[in-house]
Parts: C-alpha cells; sequence; structure tokens
C-alpha cells in the first residue's frame, strides 16, 4: 500500500523533494533521486518520522537494509534491474528507524565487504546473478524483521534481502521504501510479504 | 580530542560493543568492525547521542557522510540537529553534476565526489564517517566542503587508530571521536 494514496499532508512535499535525473546511469533510465530529499531537513524527518509511526509498535527487533554498493555500469544489465541494483540507499534509512524503534540494524552488502562469517544469497537478474550477503549471529530465529531501502523496482534484491532473514529463522513483518516502481511489480515478487511506500513513481 | 579520554559512562559500552577481526580485508590488518555495534540498539543510541550533544547547539546546516559506513552515522546526526545530510561517493554513483576531489592511497588513488549545489557558501559543515585511520579520505572530504566555500566545523569519527597520525592531515581542522584503538 502507498501512504501517498493515504494522502498524508507530509507525503507531498516528499514527493516533490525527489529528483528525477533522466539518461542515468545510462540513456533511457529517468533515475529516482533521494541526495534531493536528504537536503530537505523536514522531508527527510517527514519520511523516517512515518516509517517509525507504522512500526514503532509493531514489535520489530531488526531493520535490515542494503548498502550503496555499485554494480558496474558498463556491465550489460537491463534498465529494469540498474535502478534498483545500483544505488540502492537503504543505510540512509534503514539506522534512523532502527533508532527510533529501539530495533537493531543490520547491513546486508555485497560480497567482500562484511568482515567475519556470513551467509549469503545469490539472486537472478535478467541478465547475470548478483549476491546479497549478511553476518552469521546478526538476526535469531524468532526475530521479527522489517526491510528497508529508499526504492523497490523489480523487487529482487528485496526478495533476496527477505531470504536471508527467513533463513536464519526470522520473520519479516514488512518490506519498507520510499519510492515505488509500480510498473515494475516488485510487489508481486515478495512471495505474499506486505509491501509499503511513501510514493510511487510511474 | 576524544571522548574516550572524558570518561563519559557511555563510551566504555561502545567500545565494548566494536568487534575487531583480524586479517580482514587481507593479512596483517585488523579490522575494526561497527557492525556489532549497530546490533546494540542502546550503545548505537549512545554513540548518536554523544554526538548529538556535542554539535545541536553549533549552527550546523550540513553533515556530510563519507560512503558506506558514514552513511549509518551522518543521517541520525543531521536528522537529530536539523541540517542537510550530504553522501560523499566514490565516482559514477551520483547522479547529476558532480565536484571531485582525488587524494593518494599508499599504494595508487581513490577519489571522491559531492552532488554540485547540495552544499553552499554559507553552510557550516560537519563531516562524519565510522573511522579515521591515515585521514586521507577524511582530507579529502574537507576539501570538497571547502572548495564550494563551506566551512568545515569540525570532523567526527567513531573510532580513530591514533598511530596512523591520521588527525595531523586535517589541515588543522579539529577532529573528534568517542574511542581509539591502538
Amino acid at each position: 500500500m502507498s501512504a501517498y494514496k493515504d494522502e498524508d499532508p507530509r507525503v507531498t512535499r516528499i514527493k516533490r523533494s525527489i529528483r528525477v535525473v533522466p539518461d542515468f546511469p545510462k540513456p533511457g533510465i529517468m533515475f529516482q533521486d533521494i541526495t534531493t530529499l536528504l537536503l530537505d531537513p523536514q522531508a527527510f524527518k517527514d519520511t523516517v518520522d512515518m516509517f517509525v509511526e507504522r512500526y514503532k509498535d509493531k514489535n520489530i527487533s531488526v531493520v535490515a537494509a542494503r548498502a550503496g554498493e555499485d554494480r558496474n555500469p558498463t556491465l550489460e544489465f537491463p534498465i529494469t534491474e540498474s535502478l534498483a541494483g545500483i544505488e540502492a540507499r537503504g543505510f540512509i534509512f534503514g539506522p534512523p528507524i532502527a533508532l527510533a524503534t529501539g530495533a537493531k540494524f543490520v547491513p546486508l552488502r555485497k560480497p567482500k565487504k562484511l568482515p567475519g562469517e556470513v551467509i549469503s544469497e545469490e539472486y537472478i537478474l535478467e541478465y547475470g546473478r548478483d549476491c546479497l550477503q549478511m553476518h552469521v549471529g546478526a538476526v535469531k530465529a524468532g526475530e521479527r524483521a522489517l526491510v528497508v531501502d529508499d526504492l523497490i523496482a523489480t523487487g529482487g534484491t528485496l526478495c533476496a534481502a527477505m531470504n536471508l532473514l527467513e533463513r536464519v529463522g526470522a520473520h519479516v513483518v514488512e518490506c519498507a521504501c520510499v519510492i515505488e516502481l509500480p510498473d515494475l511489480k516488485g510487489r508481486e515478487r515478495l512471495n505474499g510479504k506486505p509491501l509499503y511506500v511513501l510514493v510511487e513513481s510511474h | 580530542m576524544s571522548a574516550y579520554k572524558d570518561k563519559d559512562p557511555r563510551i566504555h559500552g561502545i567500545k565494548a560493543r566494536i568487534r575487531v577481526v583480524p586479517d580482514f580485508p587481507k593479512p596483517g590488518i585488523m579490522f575494526q568492525d561497527i557492525t556489532t555495534l549497530l546490533l546494540d540498539p542502546s550503545a548505537f543510541k549512545d554513540t548518536i547521542d554523544l554526538f548529538v550533544e556535542r554539535y545541536k547547539g553549533r549552527n550546523i546546516s550540513v553533515v556530510a557522510g563519507v560512503e558506506a559506513r558514514g552513511f549509518i552515522f551522518g543521517p541520525p546526526i543531521a536528522l537529530a540537529i536539523g541540517a542537510k545530510f550530504v553522501p560523499l561517493r566514490k565516482p559514477g554513483k551520483l547522479p547529476g553534476q558532480v565536484i571531485s576531489e582525488k587524494y593518494v592511497l599508499e599504494y595508487g588513488s581513490d577519489c571522491l565526489q559531492m552532488h554540485v549545489g547540495a552544499v553552499e557558501p554559507d553552510d557550516r559543515a560537519l563531516v562524519v564517517d565510522d573511522l579515521v585511520a591515515t585521514g586521507g579520505t577524511l582530507c579529502a572530504a574537507i576539501n570538497l566542503l571547502e572548495r564550494v566555500g563551506a566551512q568545515v566545523v569540525e570532523c567526527t569519527c567513531v573510532i580513530e587508530l591514533p598511530d596512523l597520525k591520521g588527525r595531523e592531515r586535517l589541515n588543522g581542522k579539529p577532529l573528534y571521536v568517542l574511542v581509539e584503538s591502538h
């Protein structure tokens, strides 16, 4: 579901603060740039507040989010994945939500970034594969988890994130993103897990 | 200066939560892993609180965070003090117009970028990263901000490796850290 449809007055400002950059990272892609949202302290605060209001009484014990690691833009991969694959900035939204709800924050990263023992989840893209890792022991069986990202496109990476959490026995309560690209139908790829977004972009 | 020396009671818990992982990312390196700090909501909150208490009355208008782990500590500080958050990133990640600052590593060089227009000449800036070692990245961050005319008030990190003398590389800019690791 989208808060946009619920017409919370804060959503207009949030949506307006997101900059769309044409032809990045390659021609034909309309890139959803949330850095301009971060330049508006009120809009950034409203974004975090809306998530916190939704989750603070849901006994969430862990917030998991991806870091903004790059996919090499010169490699061939489809337009749809590049939106999610390059600029994941869950690191920016996840920690404030975790802090405000008293949950742990667990970073999910590309290979070789997390030191020590990790578990890996490979996932398939239209052309090729990618891999997400989580620290062994960071999340325990029975924990209630929220997965946060700045944007959902095809849902492939959110799906991989959920799998990592479920494999260690956690219960994924919901996925939360600032932006959804509904035309890419990522929502349908989440194995029935609910998805909450603030704004949609067509 | 280091809060550790000031003996704030919260520091002990923060330091205890940082995990040192030997031989990562390569043999001989003792890696300071802050992810274990993030698994302790109280210690993570204390970390942010210590920074916020220091900076909230000082008219900081922008918090610049160095990717990727500066993105974990920077935004909560920015939110609490009402400042903008500006990500400083490796090349190719920020869309639109950027300015770049190259900096020298022990072997080779690297580059940090910032969005054009994100920071303005009258901005008072705080630079945030999880750790300062040689100071090369912090120095590049300071340069980016000063090149657009902002005033860098201070650099702040959770951890300092004082043996690597990064503090001396900051062109006289003050550095505030919570813990030291030798």
